[in-house]
């Protein structure tokens, strides 16, 4: 058995033995929803309905549905698609990365986060295929045998790579989501009493029997695949980012791209479970598992990715003027004085700003506070993206063609629409699946559960 | 007897057989033994079908029955039953033909596919338009397919009759007027065809009848001021071509005055330099609003509307000695100096003058007079014949009319109702004649109040002659069998045959047209070869008398022009312009002094899409961009932007949806305009306006219903003459109106995009202001194209390639038109053009000069951002502006393609950049990866989405005909651009090939190229070392755009030239020569 340091922060708050630990997180699950959540579901679904009925309004008239025009041929489409894929990134992160790192914190947190991954994959997905100009041709970006001729896709195109990293990320994500969650199903199963979600959580069990046998082979397939993940992390949003970086356009052709599209990803990914744990905890009485030191290492993540954010920046501001690159230089000056300085001062102030706050523990370590910062952060990296996107596209060599995007009704309804999608499939999540790791929060109860490690303490003092 | 027949199957139900009753009721009349069948339980089991078969056969029946049931489109192509003789599908017929539509006039050739018209190009034949067409000619085809036209003879309720009816009604109406003793009259704008006007003097001649011309712009005043110097009501010849110095007052002679189309020609001769010729004319142009010859001046002054006469006077006074009074403060200096340069340049000089007042007239023939451009730059011997309207003839008609004098009106290709000014009250005179008839072809302002419509062909569907200058003739023949020719509809019948009839001539008009034009040429030989040869060439010059022309054309010189452009009466005219009267100005220059200024005048104008109005319900000529402030589908208020300071919002950088001008009204003589929008036009004179004629249309149809304001009710009628300009007091209006505009960005903000240069510069260094981008590589600075990240490719075969002369374009938007009809680009009308989203394949940037420059911010101590800021605005004075015709580069780094996941765009083998429509999903990322933003996205299904049924031809039936069958129609969702037109490039190789012999230079032409009338674009093999295009592409004055990006163009541009001092050059050369210093500096410190 692990040993913890008695001046590290419990992980575990109170007196709980590892039934409790059952309980507390499978009480959803058996338990009946208040009105609460029947009221935000109900808010959830209208919003997704209304951005699905405004996507099939697109498809049935064409992309012109949008704002987007002749200069600006992405504008929200792809800011969307970039933001939601950044969100995307804090769960693989947390659950591949930070467990190659030995890092027990993420128990608490992993299982929502990686949820949050799948959801905000899929929300970016819908971006992704709908902005085509013929989306029902989408298939083609895939290289596939096919009958009509000699056509294959063009490996040069960034946006290929896109289309692989970006599946390649659901479908391990999903893959090793599904994986942590096989043992917790099975003591969901193991407690169920109806009938029927008896039946349905042996079914998603896979037949799990608690063998030692069985978490060996689990203990390794979580581990090859935090191998395959970790990578992953890097690549996807280094990958998108060349979508920018390897294009000629003032503004997008930076090699800084890739590391500062991580940085970022992860940024706004943390806030993004942030701001979701701190409902989650306070609705399903999680206090005790998710607490207050969580947040605070989040909250460092986000120092640190915040500051790394800056720094490129400010970097790309250098360079622009370093470079002596006429349409560079214009191109940077014109994001923070042109006609969308708006949206740049926005970035700054929620991205480089705000993070630094929470230098003061007195702030890291406020709930409130964190909530609000990491709604703040989310706003931010979504001016980000559209500052990248729109301010570099509406001027770029030609000045004849400069020109203004403005967007439509249509596409602030599919946006809408991808945050209900997002908070319908999560509350969802939140009622069936356990939100929590149970059978892995379960390992680290002895070493950093609070009541266990007065008890150590009280031990070892005992001992002296 | 009432037939009660009784039919029976057979004998078994006529004798009503028990059991063929009860079989009866049976579906199926024969047994079937299901349930032996299924009761058979070992045949059941041993059968092979099980019950999985059996679902099987189930489903797939049901699949193909449902299958079969969906019905797909049929499109019915109908073959020929009988193959017209010269038709081969796929291959092209082109006829050579005129178009005179009362105010411009063209030779063209008319490109038909299976007998359709589907494009327009210039007459090469024709020694008046030389080949050339401008953007309203182009467009005129479209008016063939105008759904809006009447299918038949329509009564003045608007219903439609039979010719016989219409007929009779007309008849009956001149018969009722003779009868009662009053006027028959046929009013028309100009008419230039000789057998026309015989057709029309047989009518006169039957009735007693009058007959009345009418231009909407008027030309009364040269006229006048012309008969008044030199007896002859007429207006000149002019030969820019042989000016060296070319002064206008106020006329936009490159789009619109006269004869616009030969003159552009003409101009831009004087405008091109190369190393064999280094003169280049000097144009000094004084005008009030910012017109596209002013845009291309060397100097330019502006002036208010009222001071133009004093500014002639003054000039008069300079070059001619003279000492008329001039009453207003005028800019001596310039002045001064623009008489320097007539003075220096005696007989090789030109002033011309926009004005329609007689005074301003005969001062400026004084003028030219003095400096014996007469028989030189101007040849009154060879009247141009295509403006004829005497203003005062037509108010003579409209008092007539008013006191009931006028029994019967015959409209012919003329609108008063809509182009009359309202002082005339035209419509209240109208309504007193008893018989009012139109030959209009689609409804108009005046067909609403005509009682009977006789529809006329379309230009294209007729035969016709044209005399549009003395001894040049061209023929018009009918390009496809009248489009309402079937029998389901009425149709249409030719004017002239409608005018023969009612003067009791049953001849076919075709028939009466070879008789004329035999009687015309009676001496020329076998008439039938002259006919034949005339109609194939389409335009002819014949020497010797013009006006009862009975020539000797030699027909060995038929295809030499050259030749008979020798011949051409040179002598005669030195001869007359000795003995030319001494014009007597002193009563014309009291007359100019006295004109009164006002604090603000207005002045319109004829805008180079809608001209004077005509063909307002063309949606190619609403959508193209006025040249000068690039606006689309309106009309509008130009004012200098310091003038609107303090009163209207200056939207000099607007955001086509957030953004929309304050409007104003604009009160004339007690007549006012509401709500036009405030535009703000640098380079307009302080303290006037400008709107466009040809706008506000009531009753024209679809396209042109609601689009801007009728400003000719405002034009006033004053010295016996239809001026365009007047005081004015501009009142703002209520609320805004939107604009829909191509260009919001007006200034280069310091990049070298446009290059120019000065005269005096470029004839000491021939690269002078086409200095080379370098980039630093290694530490070193580099030409571009040493470092390559990409393998080389040989291109064996051709390359193509685009040369642009920016001295020679004049942004007149030609090719724009001419693209737009090529290669089916899509109308998208005014809110997506205010989305940014026009789909032109080329358009062409202008830009306007800015006061402030990086080494202007930098000598005022201005930071980066302010100085950025600041460049953004372009002078307001008076800006020197520049054109620059931009389509698809065809880079051999094409940026756009590395980045297409699915290859739609790729490089041809012959340098092109293709687009695949059918592989293209429609990412757009190739659209923000082109430095040029010349993609463009098909964000709708413009030829299906009913949104845009009132802007896209391809949006009806008959519209759709227009269509090029060789350019495929983009689907919504796919990328499209300028493909180099590359459907021609592959029917000119064809042609090579089945001929066995290689390409000829200059043999394949893309549409740009061929409709440019200035000849500032050349397309061809950048392989080939002789051809034109290469050799433009070694000139030291040609580069590359973004040539630092290494994307590496196939077009080329040539530095634009002015013959002026420019300012920037000093500066320019002063950095220059800072780096030079800076550089040696860093030599020496290395060694």
């Amino acid at each position: 058995m692990q040993h913890e340091s008695a001046i590290r922060e419990p992980l575990i708050l109170g007196h709980k033995t590892y039934h409790d630990i059952t309980e507390d997180i499978a009480r959803p699950i058996e338990g009946r929803a208040n009105k609460y959540w029947y009221l935000v579901f109900t808010i959830a679904v209208a919003a997704w309905t209304w951005g699905i009925g405004c996507l099939f309004y697109t498809i049935g008239t064409g992309i012109g549905a949008w704002g987007a025009n002749k200069t600006v041929g992405w504008a929200w489409d792809i800011t969307n698609f970039v933001w939601w894929i950044g969100i995307g990134h804090a769960g693989t992160l947390i659950s591949a990365v930070l467990l190659l790192f030995r890092q027990k914190w993420r128990m608490a947190i992993n299982r929502s986060a990686e949820a949050m991954t799948i959801f905000a994959v899929m929300c970016a997905a819908i971006f992704v295929t709908m902005h085509t100009g013929r989306p029902w041709l989408d298939y083609w970006l895939f290289p596939h045998a096919n009958q009509f001729g000699s056509l294959w896709v063009n490996f040069n195109s960034p946006l290929l790579w896109d289309v692989f990293a970006v599946s390649t990320y659901f479908s391990i994500s999903l893959v090793f989501w599904y994986t942590g969650l096989i043992p917790d199903f099975a003591t969901i199963r193991d407690r169920a009493v109806k009938p029927m979600s008896k039946k349905i959580y042996t079914l998603l069990s896979f037949g799990w029997s608690g063998r030692a046998k069985d978490w060996t082979r689990f203990e390794e397939v979580s581990l090859v695949l935090a191998g395959i993940s970790t990578p992953l992390v890097f690549s996807v949003h280094s990958i998108v980012s060349m979508d920018f970086a390897t294009s000629i356009v003032p503004g997008w052709h930076t090699t800084i791209f890739p590391p500062y599209f991580v940085a970022g990803a992860i940024f706004s990914g943390f806030a993004m479970v942030e701001t979701l744990l701190l409902v989650v905890r306070k609705v399903l009485n999680l206090e005790h598992y998710i607490t207050v030191k969580h947040m605070e290492y989040m909250n460092i993540v986000i120092i640190l990715t915040g500051s790394m954010v800056g720094v490129a920046y400010l970097s790309e501001l250098f360079i622009s003027w370093y470079s002596g690159v006429e349409y560079e230089a214009y191109a940077f000056l014109n994001r923070a004085t042109g006609p969308y300085w708006w949206s740049y001062a926005g970035m700054m102030t929620c991205n480089v700003i705000s993070p630094q706050l929470y230098w003061f523990k007195k702030l890291r370590t406020s709930l409130t506070f964190t909530f609000v910062l990491s709604i703040v952060v989310n706003i931010g990296m979504w001016f980000e993206r559209f500052v990248i996107i729109v301010t570099s596209l509406h001027r770029d060599y030609i000045p004849s063609s400069w020109t203004m995007y403005h967007p439509t009704w249509i596409e602030i309804g599919i946006f809408t629409g991808t945050i209900g999608m997002f908070f319908t499939f999560f509350l969802l999540f939140a009622r069936v699946f356990p939100v929590i790791a149970l059978n892995e929060l379960k390992t680290i109860l002895k070493v950093s559960g609070e009541s266990y490690k007065k008890e150590a303490a009280a031990h070892t003092h005992d001992h002296h | 007897m009432g037939n009660t027949k009784k039919y029976w199957k057979g004998l078994d139900e006529l004798n009503d057989n028990p059991a063929f009753l009860k079989q009866r009721e049976n579906e199926f009349n024969e047994y079937v033994p299901v349930d032996k069948f299924l009761s058979d339980t070992n045949a059941m089991e041993e059968s092979s079908t099980s019950r999985r078969d059996f679902l099987k056969f189930l489903g797939f029946s049901v699949t193909a029955a449902t299958l079969a049931a969906c019905e797909t489109p049929v499109t019915k192509v109908v073959p020929y039953v009988v193959k017209p003789e010269e038709v081969t599908p796929g291959v092209a017929n082109w006829y050579a033909s005129s178009y005179f539509d009362g105010h411009d006039y063209c030779s063209i050739i008319v490109k038909t596919r299976e007998a359709r018209p589907i494009k327009i190009e210039g007459n090469p034949f024709s020694k008046i338009t030389m080949g050339g067409v401008n953007a309203r000619v182009q467009a005129s085809l479209l008016s063939l397919y105008d759904s809006d036209r009447f299918f038949g003879p329509v009564n003045g309720k608007g219903s439609e009759m039979t010719w016989d009816k219409a007929d009779a009604a007309v008849k009956t109406g001149i018969e009722n007027a003779v009868a009662a003793k009053k006027d028959v009259v046929l009013l028309s704008s100009t008419i230039i065809s000789p057998t026309t006007k015989a057709a029309i003097a047989e009518f006169t001649g039957k009735y007693g009848a009058k007959h009345v011309t009418f231009d909407s712009i008027s030309y009364s005043g040269m006229l006048m001021a012309n008969k008044n110097s030199f007896g002859q009501a007429v207006i000149p010849t002019y030969n820019f071509d042989k000016a060296s110095v070319i002064v206008s007052f106020g006329a936009d002679f490159l789009t619109n005055w006269v004869s616009p189309i030969e003159i552009a020609k003409q101009y831009s001769k004087t405008r091109k330099i190369s190393k064999e010729k280094k003169e280049m004319s000097k144009h000094i142009q004084f005008e009030s609003i910012l017109t596209v010859s002013g845009a291309n001046a060397d100097e330019r002054h502006p002036v208010k509307p009222s001071e133009m006469g004093a500014y002639v006077t003054a000039l008069y006074n300079k070059v001619a000695g003279g000492s008329l009074p001039v009453s207003k403060k005028i800019n001596d200096q310039a002045v001064a100096e623009t008489a320097k340069w007539l003075m220096d340049n005696k007989g090789k000089s030109l002033v011309v003058c926009g004005s329609n007042d007689v005074n301003i007239q005969l001062v400026v023939n004084a003028i030219n007079q003095s400096l014996g451009n007469y028989g030189n730059t101007i040849d009154i011997n060879t009247p141009n014949y295509s403006k004829q309207g005497i203003d005062e003839d037509f108010v003579k008609l409209v008092e007539n009319m008013r006191s009931g004098n006028v029994g019967a009106l015959i409209v012919y290709n003329c609108n008063p109702v809509y182009t009359a000014p309202a002082k005339l009250k035209f419509e209240e005179a109208f309504a007193k004649v008893a018989t009012k008839v139109s030959l209009a072809t689609r409804s108009d302002e005046t067909t609403a109040l005509c009682d009977v419509i006789c529809p006329d062909h379309n230009f294209l569907e007729s035969w016709n002659d044209h005399n549009p200058r003395k001894g040049h003739y061209s023929l018009q023949q009918p390009t496809i069998t009248p489009l309402f020719a079937a029998p389901r509809f009425n149709g249409s019948r030719q004017a002239q045959q409608s005018i023969l009839k009612w003067a009791g001539n049953d001849t076919d008009y075709h028939t009466y047209l070879s008789n004329n034009w035999k009687a015309m040429f009676n001496n020329a030989g076998d008439s039938l070869t002259y006919w034949n040869q005339s109609l194939h060439d389409g335009a002819m010059y014949v020497e010797g008398v013009g006006g009862t022309p009975a020539p000797a054309r030699k027909d060995d010189a038929k295809h030499d022009h050259k030749a008979v452009a020798a011949a051409a009466p040179k002598k005669e005219s030195k001869e007359e312009s000795s003995d030319m009267p001494k014009i007597d100005l002193s009563a014309a220059a009291a007359k100019i002094a006295e004109a009164k200024g006002g604090e603000m005048e207005v002045e319109f104008y004829e805008s180079t899409a809608m001209g004077n109005g005509v063909q307002a319900n063309n949606p190619w000529l609403q959508e193209l961009p006025d040249p000068i402030t690039k606006i689309t589908w309106d009309n509008y208020i130009t004012m200098n932007p310091e003038d609107m300071k303090g009163k209207y919002n200056v939207l000099e950088r607007f955001d086509q949806l957030e953004d929309e001008p304050d409007t104003a009204a604009v009160t004339v003589d007690g007549f006012t305009l509401q709500d036009l929008p405030v535009f703000p036009q640098p380079g307009q004179a302080m303290g006037t306006i400008g709107i466009a004629l040809g706008y506000g249309r009531t009753n024209s149809g679809k396209a042109a219903q609601e689009v801007g304001v009728n400003v000719y009710k405002t034009v006033q009628w004053t010295n016996n003459s239809m001026q365009y300009t007047a005081n004015a007091t501009v009142a703002k209006g209520k609320g805004t109106h939107p604009i829909a505009c191509t260009q919001t960005h007006h200034t280069m903000m310091g990049r070298d995009i446009v290059k120019e240069t000065s005269l005096m510069a470029w004839m000491n260094d021939a690269g002078a202001g086409n200095e080379h981008e370098t980039i630093i590589h290694k530490g070193k600075a580099t030409d571009p194209t040493e470092v390559n990240l990409w393998d080389s490719f040989d291109r064996p075969g051709h390359k193509w390639g685009l040369a642009i002369d920016l001295n020679s374009c004049i942004g007149c938007g030609a090719c724009v038109v001419s693209c737009s009809a090529e290669n089916n680009v899509p109308v998208v009308g005014k809110t997506e053009v205010r989305r940014s989203r026009e789909m032109h394949w080329i358009r062409i940037d202008r830009y306007y000069s800015s006061d402030m420059s990086k080494a202007v911010g930098k000598k005022e101590g201005k930071g980066k951002i302010e100085t950025y800021r600041e460049m953004e605005h372009p002078s307001t004075a008076n800006p020197r502006v520049m054109f620059q015709p931009l389509m698809c580069q065809h880079c051999n780094h094409a940026p756009c393609e590395t980045v297409c996941p699915v290859l739609a765009t790729s490089h041809s083998g012959e340098g092109l950049n293709m687009m695949t429509y059918n592989r293209c999903v429609g990412t757009r990322y190739c659209a923000n990866n082109c430095p040029f933003k010349v993609r463009r996205f098909n964000w709708f299904n413009y030829t299906g989405n009913k949104n845009f049924k009132d802007v896209n031809p391809a949006m009806d039936d008959i519209g759709r005909m227009v269509l090029n069958p060789d350019v495929v129609v983009r689907s919504r969702g796919v990328m499209e651009k300028c493909s180099m037109c590359v459907q021609r490039i592959q029917a000119g190789k064809l042609v090579a090939k089945t001929q066995g012999r290689k390409l000829v230079d200059g043999e394949i032409q893309t549409a740009c190229s061929q409709s440019c009338p200035t000849n500032a674009i050349i397309f061809g093999d950048l392989n080939d070392a002789n051809s034109e295009v290469s050799k433009w592409h070694a000139n030291e004055r040609n580069y590359k755009l973004l040539e630092e990006t290494d994307v590496r163009p196939s077009v080329g541009y040539l530095t634009k030239v002015r013959n002026t001092v420019m300012e920037e050059e000093g500066e320019k050369a002063e950095k220059n020569e800072g780096e030079k210093k800076e550089e040696k500096k860093e030599e020496k410190e290395h060694s």
